[in-house]
């Protein structure tokens, strides 16, 4: 017998559900719990099987889900009131682990909390376990992680994508309807689109990153994931805003993403030329074509457009990210908290420690952005990649001043790949190319899933302006409830 | 101190090939603001708190932990920016400036790099002893963090680390190469120190580290128009250590060009014991900091209003003081000089004055008197027991004919010790002046019977005995008889 998941194959396991049963009485919060914790146990979600989840607490989730129950009246009750969530390791619980899959946060325990999570308590869900990454959320299959690789679903050779691989699988699996990720270059959506869920980046600075342990700071932000649109629009409505904690969060009006008309009538969507290049594999094409002409069926105008300097996104994202988290990566020096290995005198402390503590990705990182923001190197990179940075977003923003409202595209180049069989790190790159370009400009975007190919899923991305998620958001509930389980097949 | 540790020094160089070259001075100045909190957490900034006390992830750089800009950090840095004449620049932007320290918790320290806040600026020093006023330009101030401290001598075998002052706010001022002599650096130092200590944005305290002196040194041909290789000085605790690692430096930099060598760019730290500078280890050396563009914390953004809101809140600045009291209280420069080269004996001096009509009486006093009882118990004006008010009694009394000049510096001395005030020492101490004839005749009486044959031969005609007739007087009174009335008696009791 098996336990239901939270699913789309299961109206009742979504969000809005859950929740009505959640404040009518119907069940309480601890049977939602534990139906999470069932369907885990089943799924084998910790190390013996998908490896997806690395630290849960199930006293601390029956106490929350208790302490739940005496704020569920009525008008009052939270928007996630009731609603089990795992959340990306990287991002800082209290009183539970927060190692970003790194030997060198090896039980570390964040004194703070990050303020999405206290956004999320507050709304009243419930944090039901800690998932795995690829190592500080470095990587795009979560094979990266200290912690042993996460497998996909679908199929345990597979990846999940990555980095956000633990909680993209955790939902795909049924065990959250709802999760948090982090993104500096598709670290949501990629897995999403992998694992056949939606994901969603919001714009830089939409979301606080107070409690995100940063990779590169000015790329990073918390994303969230769901089985629906709707239940991912939820959980970013309840954690957008401005922080006070967080310099970078902007001010700026945060509209009800439920709200959102029912056609598509004088939409213009964009179809940018670069992300459908020759060499795209036909059948993502053509699930593309297929979503797109359901956007013209509801009303939606689909023009072609360009934005030319797309391909020096991959390039310019690897000086960028790696001089950041050179940077922010400096601070795991075995001096305060965390991994200390010692060795002769100090020097040999940092070395031994940072040669032990980081994995081979990570270090390739760090080495990169070191060589790039080094005296007489800088200009030649990091100073060029910040001006190429500038004409992408420029891309972006003269096509959206042109009429556009969103823009379409897949996602990925290619579904779920074998663990293992992208060995050379720039090709395992590759995998973000219709991502990180969001990153770089700063905009929202999201993945749904299209549709499948040889049975695996495929994600089609929705990307728009600064601030313009609400738009973003109706659009893929519209074309989520046109390709009912087309989506899926 | 052995020959190894020293910097290298040629053997049998000319001491007097000092003649020859001229001293190039630049100097970098880091100042502690007197915020409350950090620089970018809410942490206090006292000084003296037990070791990690005021720490906070944010300031212990915890993952996930973000930096928020404390605005009174821009504000004091703005005020000394204005007052020493700068650019301010609209958009400025903060940097990490990257390298490994226990004490640096995050791996970086949080500055400005190539975009500070303000540039371009000047300050007029009053030159050392007779030579005139000094202008040195100011290449740029920033804003920064502090670092923690490291504690070698505290663990036996261990280093410590006290990160209360890590995220303290600082701004960098530092000047162009245009000092030309170690006393000139004093002096520019000086005026500094006074202008901040004006301005109140910080406590210019170098015992406590709010005030920071790195040097740049180099030498040249007098007539040379190009820069020399230059030096830096650090480990430098007293504006006096300036000098002399200045002087100490100048003087190695020098034998070694006179001998034909070369000076090599490093950094020197100053061993005052020794009064000799030696290379720094290696951890003090350059670094390749990799500075990049602080991608937590948006572009400063500081528009007119706020730069004009400032100006026009600045404080009263040392120039406008010494005018005001030559003015105002009819001063000399030297008074005016003196009195205005510490901020809070100024304030004092001020406060006495208002209260006691002859200026010019409290300046002598509070120069004189004051300052004396204030160097004797080595504490600061701040902490002194006798209150302006009482000081302006006491001369009060003195004018009044009540002490006194003599009877009032034993009263003073008094006050000084318990804070009492004049009247009721005068009283108790039976230091009242006595002005009652009858008693003053008794006295003169005396004195004349006792020393008849001065005052034979004063009456005969040697006047200048009639000061040590009134001396015998006094003697006989304890210092209690008014030596004015006292004078008159006599005279007029011999017959003048």
């Amino acid at each position: 017998m098996t336990t239901a998941g939270f699913g789309s194959s299961s109206p009742e396991g979504t969000v809005a559900a859950l929740r009505a049963s959640v404040i009518s009485g119907q069940r309480s919060p601890r049977d939602i719990v534990d139906r999470s914790f069932a369907r885990a146990a089943e799924v084998r979600a910790g190390a013996d099987g998908l490896n997806a989840i690395l630290w849960s607490d199930v006293d601390a989730a029956h106490r929350e889900a208790a302490a739940l129950e005496s704020r569920l009246d009525g008008p009052h009750a939270g928007q996630l009131a009731g609603i089990p969530i795992v959340v990306k390791d990287n991002i800082a619980t209290a009183g539970s682990p927060t190692t970003c899959g790194s030997r060198i946060l090896a039980g570390y325990h964040s004194p703070f909390e990050a303020t999405a999570v206290t956004c999320l308590r507050d709304a009243g869900a419930i944090i039901v376990g800690k998932t795995n990454l690829d190592e500080f959320a470095m990587g795009s299959s979560t094979e990266f992680s200290a912690f042993g690789r996460t497998k996909h679903p679908l199929d345990p050779r597979l990846v999940p994508g990555g980095s956000s691989g633990g909680s993209a699988a955790a939902v795909a699996a049924g065990i959250t309807p709802v999760a948090l990720g982090s993104e500096t270059g598709g670290s949501v959506r990629q897995p999403a689109a992998f694992c056949g869920i939606v994901g969603v980046k919001p714009t830089y600075g939409r979301v606080s990153r107070f409690g995100l342990v940063a990779f590169a700071s000015s790329l990073d932000q918390i994303g969230v994931f769901g089985v629906t649109v709707a239940d991912a629009a939820t959980v970013l409505q309840t954690i957008a805003g401005r922080d006070p904690l967080d310099a970078t969060s902007v001010e700026a009006p945060l509209p009800n993403y439920a709200e959102y008309p029912h056609t598509l009538r004088g939409v213009v969507i964009g179809k940018p030329r670069e992300y459908f290049p020759e060499q795209l594999d036909p059948r993502i094409a053509d699930l593309c074509e297929r979503a797109l002409d359901r956007c013209r069926a509801l009303g939606a105008t689909v023009r072609d457009v360009s934005l030319p300097h797309t391909e020096l996104a991959i390039p310019v994202y690897y000086i960028v990210a790696p001089a950041e988290a050179s940077s922010n990566l400096a601070r795991f020096d075995g001096v305060r908290y965390g991994l200390r290995v010692t060795d002769d005198g100090l020097r040999g402390m940092y070395e031994a420690t940072r040669s032990n503590g980081f994995g081979p990705e990570v270090t390739r990182r760090i080495l990169l952005g070191t060589y790039v923001l080094s005296a007489g190197y800088y200009d030649a990179y990091y100073t060029k990649a910040m001006r190429a940075r500038q004409l992408i977003a420029s891309d972006f923003d003269a096509a959206f001043n042109s009429g556009v409202d969103v823009l379409f595209t897949p996602t990925t180049p290619t579904t779920a790949f074998a663990a293992g069989s992208r060995s050379d790190p720039y090709e395992m790159y590759l995998s973000d190319i219709f991502t990180v370009t969001a990153n770089l400009a700063g905009i929202p975007a999201l993945s749904l899933p299209i549709g499948r190919v040889d049975g695996l899923p495929v994600g089609g991305q929705l990307l728009a302006p600064h601030f313009g998620e609400q738009r973003m958001l109706g659009v893929a509930q519209l074309l989520e409830h046109s390709l009912g389980a087309e989506a899926h097949r | 101190m052995s020959v190894r540790e020293t910097a290298e020094s040629p053997r049998g160089a000319d001491p007097g090939a000092l003649g020859a070259f001229e001293m190039v001075v630049g100097l970098e100045v880091h100042v502690q603001l007197l915020t409350r909190t950090k620089a970018f957490c809410r942490c206090a900034t006292d000084f003296g708190a037990p070791p990690n006390t005021n720490v906070c992830p944010v300031c212990l750089g915890l993952p996930g932990a973000l930096p928020v800009l404390n605005e009174h950090v821009v504000d004091l840095a703005l005020r000394a920016a204005i007052a020493l004449d700068c650019e301010i620049h609209p958009v400025s932007i903060f940097a990490r400036k990257n390298y490994f320290y226990p004490d640096l918790p995050k791996g970086y320290q949080i500055s400005q790099y190539d975009r500070p806040l303000a540039t371009a600026g000047r300050l007029t020093s009053d030159g050392p002893a007779d030579a005139p006023a000094a202008t040195v330009r100011i290449t740029r101030v920033h804003i920064e963090e502090d670092a923690g401290k490291s504690v070698h001598d505290r663990f036996a075998g261990v280093s410590a680390i006290d990160l209360n002052r890590a995220g303290v706010p600082l701004i960098e001022i530092v000047s162009e190469p245009d000092i030309r002599s170690a006393a000139a650096a004093g002096a520019y130092l000086r005026a500094l120190k006074q202008l901040l200590e004006y301005l109140e944005v910080s406590d210019v305290n170098m015992e406590e580290g709010s005030l920071r002196v790195d040097a740049n040194v180099s030498a040249r041909p007098v007539g040379a128009s190009t820069l020399g290789t230059k030096t830096e000085l650090k480990n430098l605790n007293s504006f006096s250590a300036v000098e002399r690692a200045l002087d100490a430096e100048f003087a190695r930099q020098c034998a070694l060009l006179a001998a034909g060598e070369r000076v090599s760019q490093q950094t020197l730290l100053w061993d005052a014991n020794a009064g000799a500078v030696r290379p720094a280890r290696s951890k003090e050396e350059s670094h390749d900091y990799r500075y990049f563009p602080e991608p937590d914390l948006p572009p400063l953004v500081v528009d007119r209003a706020r730069i004009k809101g400032v100006r026009e809140h600045l404080p009263e600045l040392p120039a406008a003081r010494k005018t005001r009291y030559r003015e105002a209280f009819a001063l000399g420069s030297y008074d005016a000089d003196v009195l205005t080269a510490d901020r809070p004996l100024g304030n004092y001096f001020e406060e006495v004055a208002r209260a006691h009509r002859d200026p010019k009486t409290v300046a002598n006093w509070v120069m004189g008197e004051v300052r004396a009882a204030l160097n004797a118990r080595r504490i600061e004006i701040d902490r002194f027991p006798v209150r302006p008010a009482d000081v302006a009694e006491l001369l009060d009394l003195v004018a009044g004919g009540v002490l006194s000049g003599t009877a009032a510096k034993r009263v003073f001395a008094i006050m000084a010790e318990t804070g009492e005030r004049a009247a009721q020492i005068a009283a108790r101490e039976g230091l009242v002046q006595i002005r009652d004839d009858e008693a003053l005749h008794q006295w003169i009486e005396q004195v004349i019977a006792e020393h008849e044959p001065e005052a034979t031969r004063y009456a005969r005609g040697e006047r200048k005995l009639l000061g040590v007739l009134v001396g015998f007087v006094m003697k006989k009174s304890q210092g209690r008889a008014d030596p004015r009335r006292v004078n008159q008696l006599l005279a007029e009791r011999l017959g003048a």
